[in-house]
């Protein structure tokens, strides 16, 4: 725990400097977007980062449910906590690409970013969840059934959105082409690989912040 | 009948109790006596298997076989006392249902109003309807909190009767001294 | 056997309960059909069919939410869900019951609220009262297992709607388009989860 946050943090560093530099001055200029469409190597790995967040907090969860170990909850908190910012981020970059590419601030007919406002909504009421029942097991479990529904309601409502589209927006937008070349594809990867390394760097800070608070609490109540 | 070893609870950062070691034998009488708030009912609530407890390790018999009677008496308002207990009859699958449940009526002075809707009773008269429910699946281990609250004198007799039965008891109360010498173990709250 | 007598007793003890307060029922059906009213002048005369259908839908979803919200008022003011999950009888009867309850307000208030519709609006065809029914299984047993968690906290009657209604939206869109077989999906999978989730949300141990 000690050495490995600053060694996740040195990588996740190195990481994010490298696909900037990729970004800017590796990948090549999409020739129908232009300069705007290198958003995607930002929007995309940070959506599939959020994913891994919510995916990672439901096995939490499911941990939680099977051990009781209160470590667990705690650990499905923070993934989820974690999901819902890099889920901001997407519904932020996808509305400023959505802005350079079509000239609106949003579009109905992007089912990744209609989704992600969907899960927004869906892990915002989490936190209500969590603010309004008393901390505890009954707490930890009711989270962890919610996480688990979360991660059910993902597909169901990817799979909801995309039929959504065939009577309310009939318009298929294709945004970044079916195809990337090699060098687009290695960029994507960096910054893929870049998100997901500052998804465990900050999962790991809040994690250990969380820990010190609950260990200067119990300290306290035994000088107390 | 009831085993536990280092027992804690806390909710979040919030200590309640900690370090309570029971043993209760069946025919026992635990007494947990202690001021408001100190913890009695959330131990009650542990014991009865409704609360987790956070530390120590716990022994419960089944879970057909507790009866549980909260500060509240857990029985609906909007219904009528047969109406009550016929649904926790059914729930805790009495054999002979109609019998068991008229004798705990006459027993409790409960007969006459049987038909007649739980919100427009006295609390006194709720509490007894709350023994009723508590004893009609005739559990092995009661778990009391407060049993005196809001009773008549009348009551209380009764329910000094109920305590003659050879039952095992845990029963919370900030004014012990009605049940003090039928105490074999005892647990004070600070 | 047992089960399913379990929950037929709890399931009772909700109509019972229902029939004595005549609270729930009455004012989701109110509900709705003064929900019907407003979206009459809220739509533009010469709306399209297909626009009416989408006000149905909301109507339907914010009709059940005022059901659910009602759902567990009983056992709260009472404390008795402890008293239900200390029974012998297993957790999962109390959910059945108490969505069995719920769904049965919800078809009663459509009874009234879909003919409402045909008449108010553009009619009605059998695939949207098909689509209808397979929502309310949806509805119900999500909704029963987020009202559970709602009354356990501090801001219940706030709480339910943002849990129950981002749930809603695959509901709403099924219900819409017509995809029964998307409704019956969705049916599958959340009731199979609520099922097997409400013992963790009711009790600690």
């Amino acid at each position: 725990m000690h050495l490995r946050l600053p060694t996740l943090a040195f990588v996740c560093t190195g990481l994010l400097g490298a696909a900037i530099a990729l970004i800017f001055f590796y990948a090549p200029t999409d020739a129908n977007q232009g300069f705007s469409q290198r958003i995607f190597y930002f929007h995309v790995p940070i959506a599939l980062t959020s994913y891994a967040c919510f995916g990672w907090g439901a096995w939490k969860a499911l941990r939680y449910l099977r051990t009781r170990d209160e470590r667990a909850d705690l650990e499905s908190y923070v993934a989820i906590h974690q999901g819902v910012i890099f889920g901001g981020l997407t519904l932020v970059t996808g509305s400023i690409w959505a802005k350079a590419s079509w000239g609106v601030w949003w579009s109905w007919g992007e089912d990744q970013l209609v989704l992600f406002l969907v899960l927004f909504l869906f892990y915002c009421a989490y936190f209500m969840l969590r603010f309004s029942v008393d901390a505890g097991p009954a707490r930890a479990n009711m989270s962890a059934v919610y996480a688990l529904f979360g991660v059910a309601l993902i597909p169901v409502s990817f799979l909801a959105i995309r039929l959504s589209r065939s009577f309310i927006h009939p318009i298929v937008f294709n945004s970044h082409g079916p195809q990337m070349a090699g060098s687009q594809f290695f960029t994507f990867c960096v910054s893929l690989a870049a998100m997901l390394a500052l998804f465990a760097t900050l999962y790991q800070v809040e994690l250990a912040g969380k820990r010190v608070d609950a260990h200067v609490r119990e300290l306290r109540e035994l000088l107390a | 009948m009831i085993a536990a070893r280092s027992l804690a609870k806390r909710y979040g950062e919030h200590r309640v109790f900690a370090g309570i070691d029971i043993d209760l034998r069946p025919g026992g009488f635990l007494l947990v006596t202690g001021p408001n708030g100190s913890g009695k009912t959330t131990l009650l609530r542990v014991l009865a298997g409704l609360a987790a407890p956070t530390a120590g390790s716990l022994r419960l018999p089944e879970r057909h076989t507790v009866g549980y009677l909260g500060h509240e008496p857990l029985v609906y308002r909007e219904l009528t006392p047969l109406e009550n207990l016929t649904l926790f009859g059914r729930l805790y699958r009495l054999p002979e249902r109609g019998a068991r449940i008229g004798m705990l009526l006459e027993r409790f002075g409960l007969w006459e109003v049987r038909h007649e809707r739980v919100s427009t009773f006295s609390r006194g008269m709720q509490q007894r309807l709350g023994l009723c429910r508590v004893l009609l699946h005739e559990p092995s281990l009661l778990l009391l909190d407060e049993p005196y609250n809001a009773l008549d004198a009348e009551g209380c007799e009764l329910l000094d009767g109920v305590f003659d039965e050879h039952r095992t008891w845990v029963v919370a109360t900030h004014e012990p001294r009605r049940v003090e010498q039928r105490a074999t173990e005892r647990l004070a709250f600070a | 056997m047992t089960y399913a007598a379990d929950v037929a007793a709890l399931a009772r003890k909700d109509l019972l309960l229902e029939l004595r307060a005549k609270e729930t029922l009455p004012s989701m059906l109110l509900f709705v059909i003064a929900a019907l009213t407003i979206f009459h002048f809220a739509l533009p005369s010469g709306t399209s069919h297909a626009a009416a259908l989408g006000l149905l839908w909301a109507a339907i979803i914010f009709t059940a939410l005022l059901g659910l919200t009602r759902a567990f008022v009983a056992e709260r003011e009472q404390g008795m869900l402890d008293a239900l999950v200390l029974a012998p009888c297993d957790r999962s009867a109390i959910w059945l019951g108490k969505a069995l309850a719920v769904l049965a307000f919800l078809v009663a208030a459509e009874v009234v609220a879909l003919p409402a519709f045909a008449a108010f609006f553009s009619g009605l065809d059998g695939r949207t009262v098909a689509a209808v029914a397979l929502a309310d299984i949806g509805i119900a047993s999500v909704g029963t297992l987020f009202g559970a968690m709602a009354v356990a906290g501090r801001a219940r009657e706030l709480l339910l709607p943002l849990l129950f209604l981002p749930m809603a939206i695959p509901i709403v869109v099924g219900g819409v388009g017509g995809y029964l077989w998307f409704l019956a999906l969705y049916d599958a999978i959340f009731v199979v989860l609520s099922w097997a989730a409400f013992e963790y949300v009711v009790s600690e141990t």
